[in-house]
């Protein structure tokens, strides 16, 4: 019975809430509803897929908010300041993801410093290095420069495509690009977590470090792979935003990290788990998505929004602890 | 005698795991009774209930002449029943140094002050290291330390609150032979003093040592109590294990053309150099006490450190690993010493944590065939006789003796020509070591196989060969085939002998 509960009792609570909303409101159940909720988690999302690849060696990456915003920066910076088009735009902002990542590696594996500290600090970092460039100024075509030009570049239609988009899917227009990237990414670090060798391989560093170097691995290049990832995935989230917004917006992106840490923290709740997880990553991100996107369309006022998800977060973490601790025991 | 310590019909179940039934137990002033158990047999609980971190769920203790009925350790120690625990770290706190850790148990409870006042807590301490004679810097932190000096801060500590009772729980595992007779002193001295003590311990030479009575604990029922002198130590075995045990003796066998060589080996700037020749097919053994190096030995063949001087041989050609992957990719395999700490991946079930070492050969372009890993392990556990339900169990809901098999199955799952086992004997018990030596000697063809072993016992249950390891270097060769123990065990006492000779 409690083994049951612990199991499938987030995913039955997830269907209770598309059920309850569905029956509730006035079009949460069509195909333009459940896109939003996809589109308005795809960016969370996708930082949350990069956390848990972090988490599965034992370490954190508190740095991939910051990744996100200082690539989104530095995409418009590329497009509007240098002149540069969509492509290197892009390259450059994954470089700057695996260049951070890296550094967040090396800091934390030959430098010994915790992660929790290594990456606060790269947080703090990248926080006031994005806005040195343009002396704290949001990017945006025609900007006036600091010495007084006017910035000659634009946003590439190519690039911002990349926000705009929409595929036809059962409705033409219907699917954006962003939910497509987050699935193709979920599935592809699910696959590489769960199937892989490599994957087999973090998880073991994150149980049991040693055992895994006896055992033949290469524990300090998981450790840094992991944070590559980590900070790819939140580099694409950041190149994600910026086509959004069509500007290197320096107030957007607030609350992308506590976001996807909750996602990804929900997840260990979801099949009873109890470690991170791909699979429980993207349907905590989805949770959160369903409750807000629920909640907004029955008029819950906007600015109870972070409570709603601290009070889930809180019910995953006691669901994951408590109940799956007293089930071994 | 009036008992100081009672215990009388106490039972204590898990849910429906019955793992302390019926047990009745005296202990009297100024005497050791020792407490002898195989693995699971309850020791652990039985200490957990004194103590009272679990509570009872039938039967009672009195405590001189008192009813007994701690909630909480804390409330067994104020009321004199005091427990060292096996695991030395829990018995310290490692952030905090000597003198507070000597006086911790004054900073709480009734009485304790608001502010602690360093140099009265050093005068404190100081009395209390001068009981047990101990000869530490007050403000060195206890990281610094030693185990063993560790052990017997976690003891003075004990001390400090008079106790009544004292239980050891096998306070020797990791302590050298001269660590040990200090800790005996100072059990001898707590004899004298009228404390009633409980060791708990299934290492013979200690127990031939200090016991003044022997009870034998199996499967959570008293079976045997032994107190008329000469004590009756086969009886108390027998009791013990429930059949009887006789070393079983082995055949010796001569190793074929050699495996592995190394010559000049130096593993540490003052010892000195030593060679080794292990041939196909032979078992070989290096003793030595705790901290001669056995360990720096192993991980260097190993490929985890590297040797100071010297050159390695694996079949003919140089062979120097720079990493673990190195040397398991050349066929050199070590089951590692401590599984909690450097074998089970506890978030793996069994057959991952069998098949974690050759992934690459069980994956095909990188992914990882779930089918072909439980075959091999499924394998393995019909090989090893791990008793479990399947290859899919969680390793902790295995006994201590299955998980090392299950270690010793990862590493068996694939041929080697160098097999390594770093106390594979370690926490556990007498049978699952006669399968996993059983197994180790019938495999044995075709590879070297080195294990290092502590215990003289189960090397001459083991080995065709043993070496005798001492201050970092070989110092004597037996053949297992009427070996001359006076002479091993001098060469195992090491320094003090070879000047005398």
């Amino acid at each position: 019975m409690t083994d049951t509960l612990i199991r499938y009792g987030f995913l039955a609570l997830l269907a209770g809430l598309v059920v309850f909303f569905s029956l509730a409101t006035n079009g949460f159940a069509s195909p333009q509803a459940a896109v939003f909720i996809f589109q308005s988690v795809a960016i969370t999302g996708i930082l949350a897929l990069g956390v848990t690849a972090t988490l599965v060696v034992g370490g954190f990456d508190l740095s991939i908010g910051s990744v996100a915003t200082s690539a989104m920066m530095a995409a418009a910076y590329a497009m509007i300041v240098l002149e540069q088009n969509a492509v290197v735009a892009v390259l450059f902002c994954l470089a700057i993801g695996a260049l951070v990542g890296l550094v967040n590696g090396l800091i934390i594996v030959y430098m010994r410093v915790p992660d929790l500290l290594a990456t606060l600090g790269m947080m703090f970092l990248l926080l006031g290095l994005q806005r040195i460039p343009t002396e704290g100024r949001s990017i945006a075509a025609g900007m006036t420069m600091p010495d007084g030009s006017t910035a000659g570049g634009v946003f590439s239609p190519s690039f911002l495509a990349l926000g705009r988009h929409r595929f036809d899917f059962i409705l033409p227009n219907l699917v954006p690009v962003s939910v497509v990237v987050l699935i193709v990414l979920a599935v592809l670090i699910w696959f590489f977590l769960e199937y892989t060798r490599y994957g087999r391989m973090m998880y073991a560093v994150g149980s049991n470090a040693r055992a895994a170097e006896l055992a033949g691995a290469p524990v300090k290049a998981y450790k840094i792979w992991a944070y590559v990832i980590s900070g790819m995935f939140a580099s694409i989230g950041g190149i994600l935003l910026a086509a959004r917004l069509g500007r290197g917006d320096i107030a957007s992106g607030n609350n992308l990290l506590l976001d996807a840490v909750a996602a990804a923290l929900i997840g260990f709740a979801v099949l009873g788990a109890a470690k991170p997880n791909a699979f429980g990553t993207a349907v905590g991100a989805l949770f959160v998505g369903v409750l807000l996107q629920g909640l907004t369309m029955m008029n819950v006022p906007y600015y109870t929004q972070d409570f709603v998800k601290g009070a889930v977060l809180v019910v995953a973490l006691i669901f994951t602890f408590a109940l799956s601790n007293q089930g071994r025991r | 005698m009036q008992a100081t310590f009672r215990i009388e019909g106490l039972g204590k179940s898990f849910g429906p795991y019955r793992v302390l039934d019926g047990v009745s137990l005296d202990l009297f002033p100024g005497q050791v009774t020792v407490l002898m158990g195989a693995n699971g047999a309850g020791k652990s609980t039985l200490v957990k209930v004194m103590s009272g971190v679990h509570q009872p769920s039938a039967g009672t203790m009195t405590l001189a002449g008192q009813r007994f009925a701690p909630s909480t350790p804390a409330e067994a120690i104020r009321a004199g029943v005091v427990t060292v625990h096996q695991n030395i770290n829990d018995g310290v706190v490692g952030a905090l140094d000597v003198a507070t850790n000597l006086t911790l148990d004054r900073l709480s409870g009734k009485g304790a002050r608001l502010f602690v006042s360093p140099r009265r807590m050093r005068r404190e301490a100081a009395e209390v290291a001068a009981r047990l004679d101990l000869d530490l810097d007050l403000r060195a932190d206890i990281g610094s330390l030693s185990l063993a000096d560790r052990q017997m801060v976690g003891i003075a500590r004990a001390m400090s609150h008079e106790p009544k009772v004292m239980i050891l729980d096998e306070p020797t595992s990791s302590l050298s032979s001269a660590e040990a007779d200090r800790l005996f002193a100072t059990i001898e001295r707590l004899r004298a003093q009228g404390v009633a003590i409980l060791y708990i311990s299934h290492r013979m030479s200690d127990i031939r040592r200090i016991a003044d009575r022997i009870m034998s604990l199996r499967d959570g029922r008293i079976t045997g109590t032994f107190e008329d002198k000469p004590l009756d130590y086969e009886g108390a075995v027998n009791a013990m294990l429930g059949r009887s045990v006789a070393v079983d003796a082995v055949t010796a066998r001569d190793g074929g053309e050699p495996i592995f060589e190394a010559a000049g080996m130096r593993l540490k700037a003052q010892s000195l150099p030593f060679s080794l020749s292990l041939g196909s097919g032979e078992v070989v053994a290096i003793t030595g006490l705790v901290g001669v190096g056995k360990t720096q030995l192993a991980e260097t063949l190993f490929g985890v450190r590297r040797p100071l001087a010297g050159s390695m041989r694996l079949d003919g050609r140089g062979y120097a690993p720079r990493n673990t992957a190195e040397a398991i990719e050349a066929g050199v395999f070590l089951v590692a010493k401590d599984r909690a700490e450097s074998g089970i991946v506890g978030d793996f079930n069994l057959y991952r944590n069998v098949s974690l070492p050759f992934l690459r050969r069980l994956s095909r372009l990188g992914v990882t065939r779930n089918r072909a890993e439980r075959e091999a392990a499924r394998a393995q556990i019909d090989n090893l006789s791990i008793v479990c339900r399947g290859e899919r169990d969680m390793m902790q809901t295995l006994s201590g003796g299955n998980q090392q098999k299950v270690m010793v199955a990862r590493w068996m799952a694939q041929p080697s020509r160098l097999f390594i086992l770093d106390e594979p004997f370690q926490g556990v018990d007498i049978a699952a070591r006669r399968d996993i030596a059983a197994k180790l000697r019938a495999s044995a063809a075709g590879r070297a196989t080195l294990l290092f072993l502590t215990e003289i016992d189960e090397a001459l249950e083991t080995a065709d060969r043993i070496l005798v390891m001492s201050e970092h270097t070989i110092v004597g060769e037996h053949r297992n085939e009427r070996l001359d123990m006076d002479r091993l065990l001098a060469e195992v006492a090491g320094g003090a002998m070879k000047g005398a000779a």
